[in-house]
């Protein structure tokens, strides 16, 4: 099955992507006024200021989800598989930075900046090798041995990993909420036109570098390339002399690693964690990777960002217990009307 | 088929070749026949030891009943994913209708006291509505992205009845719901809480019902149509054969069987919760369906089983059994000591189910007890040579 790359014009990405920011920012601040608090006599500069805040906040939202789902999405990509057990890869990453943040002696927000510095690069390595190592075990044995078997039998070992990694965290490190020390000490920073938090700044800034250096990845280099020969046709890249089993592995290393990015990002920036978000979170995350186009990575990141509207707009309008169904009722209706996703081309047929 | 009848029976072979026969014939007769004689057999067993020793022979019968209600769930999903091939996550959602159909029908919260076995059909019916409902914005929607629109509908039920709490009374649930009636057929009139029994022979005769059914579709134009539309759905519709209604039916008849478990499970248990209905219901009843052999009903039901009693009582036993070993205390290094009598296996029980789940994956991916026309594919040259060698026999003793 041959995965043409989206063939969007020169523009339309990026005018589209800034429309859909305007047109996101304006729904917010319609929220704020009319929402909950809103209600209360409210000035339409006050609203501005509590919609900006919000409007950061799906954006930061958004950069985790769209860390998770590109993991989802490439493994989707090579195998086409729905690979359940990433949201909880996620979890572990959450765990790993805990533990790398907790033994480092950090117990609150860090001033000295070369201590800062060193403490989030020991942190984001450090779960990233880990989860990227456990992403290929998974891989090695409990999809790896399945690969030509039916389709549905790795979704069950799937699952059956996230009930194991789940387990394992749950009674060796904790069955409650963990808190995780946040070293970035948070401030306002005024950017002229609105100002934002250091660790939402930080957050966007990491995940926007990440996926442009997967996009770069991808697309430039050898392995890359091997990547979507795969993707694209795995006994003919096989014939033509591509590492089947390497490529994938590797596939599966560095989705996981972005998890464990995520997993950092989660720490960093909800200051949580506890075994169960992989799998919510991780829901959220592949409903995003459906959503964007699934296979597609542009498209995971698109999904990301527009779940993570999604959620802030249900908490403004004050409906924040209903997230969760508006969020799957919003990918139906996309679904209904374009039904490969938002970036997602219209598959060949197979059965 | 007279050839068979003519034959003397000769050896073990002969006589299994003849009950073959039989129930090929008789399929309603064998349906009930068996699951009379399992359900004979299974409250026999557990009063033998070592199973008697678990616990009593009600708490048994007891689980039993319960585990009908996941083979229920499980021959149903067969229908949407082993037969239709279409890959439904959000199973549970209809389980959850079922549910509290029965609730709004039969407790103190509506003040209705419409009888259980007119609910059973009712619930059915209910659910079988939204299976058309539901699936309805599905039918252009392929694969995974099938899986996970239907995921998300599985989310959005239980969402819906832990918000909506002036229908549903949210994580309280609807409490208080009827005890079914039997009229005073063998001495009962409301089924007791206590007594297992009762529910136990109902979910029996509700599965030979669902079976009876089930086997009857899976042999006619629609099961043909569903086969058809699983091995490729352009072909199908090019042959004639309606999708869209096929596909709907297919909904429809699994969110049916799905809506009787509901009904049943939730009059058994008395409340109804949104906390019942989540996703790990959908998954594990999926991994039963793949574990007993996609398409093969008989089979899903025993992986049912099988996932269900290793859930609720295999592991809990596994815990009694290592403690009652009394394992000396090992000295392991880096380790320290490992105390395997004092692990408590209760707390690892989603670890053992886990990687029960993938180690019966790595053994046998097409399940259990595949269906015949699966294990074809998977298998094909070695068993066709096979079956090649049986054919040529019977031919030459039929001659």
């Amino acid at each position: 099955m041959s995965r043409p790359r989206p063939s969007l014009g020169r523009w339309r990405l990026p005018v589209g992507a800034v429309i859909a920011l305007v047109v996101a920012f304006l729904i917010i601040l319609f929220g704020t006024l009319i929402g909950p608090e809103g209600t209360i006599q409210m000035t339409l500069g006050r609203g501005v200021q509590l919609a900006e805040t919000q409007y950061i906040n799906a954006l930061t939202v958004g950069a985790l989800y769209a860390l998770v789902a590109l993991g989802y999405t490439m493994v989707y990509g090579i195998i086409e598989l729905i690979n359940f057990a990433h949201g909880d890869v996620w979890m572990v990453g959450s765990f790993a930075s805990w533990w790398v943040i907790t033994s480092l002696g950090v117990s609150g927000p860090i001033t000295d900046p070369v201590w800062l510095v060193i403490v989030l690069i020991l942190a984001f390595s450090i779960s990233m090798v880990a989860t990227g190592v456990l992403g290929v075990i998974i891989e090695r044995f409990a999809y790896r041995p399945l690969r030509n078997a039916p389709r549905l039998a790795p979704l069950i070992t799937a699952i059956g990993v996230s009930y194991i990694l789940e387990n394992l965290i749950e009674n060796l490190i904790s069955d409650s909420i963990v808190t995780i020390p946040r070293p970035i000490p948070n401030t306002e920073l005024n950017l002229g036109l609105f100002s934002i938090g250091s660790v939402n700044l930080f957050v966007i800034i990491m995940a926007v570098a990440l996926m442009a250096a997967l996009h770069l990845f991808i697309n430039r280099t050898r392995l890359g390339r091997a990547m979507r020969s795969t993707a694209a046709d795995r006994d003919a890249a096989q014939l033509m002399g591509v590492n089947i089993n390497q490529t994938i592995a590797v596939t599966f290393f560095i989705g996981s690693a972005l998890a464990g990015a995520a997993g950092v990002v989660q720490g960093l920036y909800l200051g949580y964690s506890q075994f169960q978000i992989g799998f919510y979170g991780g829901l959220r995350a592949f409903t995003a990777a459906v959503l964007g186009g699934i296979g597609n990575t542009t498209g995971a990141a698109i999904g990301g960002f527009v779940i993570g509207f999604l959620e802030v707009t249900c908490n403004v309008f004050g409906y924040g217990k209903w997230s969760e169904a508006f969020v799957f009722a919003t990918l139906v209706l996309v679904l209904v009307f374009r039904p490969t996703g938002i970036l997602g081309q219209q598959q060949g047929d197979r059965a | 088929m007279t050839d068979t009848r003519r034959q003397s029976p000769s050896g073990l072979r002969a006589v299994t070749g003849r009950i073959g026969s039989i129930a090929g014939h008789h399929q309603s007769l064998t349906i009930l026949v068996g699951l009379a004689l399992v359900g004979a057999l299974l409250p026999l067993i557990s009063a033998v030891p070592p199973f008697s020793g678990f616990g009593t022979q009600k708490d048994w019968v007891g689980g039993f009943a319960d585990a009908g209600v996941f083979v229920l769930l499980a021959v149903g999903l067969n229908v949407v994913v082993g037969f239709a091939g279409l890959l439904d996550l959000g199973y549970a959602a209809f389980f959850a209708i079922g549910a509290y159909t029965y609730a709004y029908g039969a407790s103190t919260f509506t003040g209705l006291q419409t009888p259980f076995w007119i609910m059973l059909v009712a619930g059915a019916v209910v659910a079988a509505v939204f299976g058309i409902t539901l699936g309805a914005p599905t039918l252009r929607l392929r694969g995974d992205y099938l899986a996970i629109v239907t995921l998300g509908f599985g989310e959005i039920v239980p969402v819906v009845a832990l918000n909506a709490d002036t229908y549903t009374r949210g994580t309280n649930g609807i409490v208080g719901l009827a005890q079914p009636n039997a009229y005073g057929l063998f001495g009962i009139t409301s089924f007791p809480i206590t007594n297992p029994w009762p529910w136990y022979i109902t979910v029996l005769g509700i599965i030979a019902i669902a079976f009876m059914i089930l086997y009857r579709l899976e042999d006619s134009r629609l099961g043909r149509a569903w086969v058809a539309i699983r091995e490729d759905e352009l072909a199908a519709a090019s042959m004639g054969i309606n999708t869209i209604s096929t596909k709907l039916l297919a909904f429809a008849i699994g969110a049916s069987t799905s809506g009787l478990g509901g009904v049943f499970y939730a009059a058994k248990l008395g409340v109804v919760d949104p906390t019942q209905f989540h996703f790990d219901v959908s998954f594990t009843v999926l991994a039963m369906v793949v574990l007993g052999g996609m398409g093969n009903i008989w089979g899903v039901a025993v992986g049912a089983f099988v996932i269900f009693e290793i859930q609720h009582q295999g592991l809990k036993q596994l815990g009694a059994f290592i403690q009652s070993l009394n394992v000396p205390v090992f000295q392991v290094p880096v380790l320290g000591s490992v105390d395997l009598g004092g692990i408590n296996f209760l707390k690892f029980q989603f670890l053992l189910y886990g990687l029960a789940l993938v180690a019966m994956m790595l053994l046998r991916p097409e399940g259990l007890f595949p269906s015949r026309q699966r294990r074809h594919e998977l298998h094909e040259v070695a068993e066709e040579s096979e079956e090649a060698a049986e054919d040529t026999s019977e031919a030459v003793k039929g001659a």
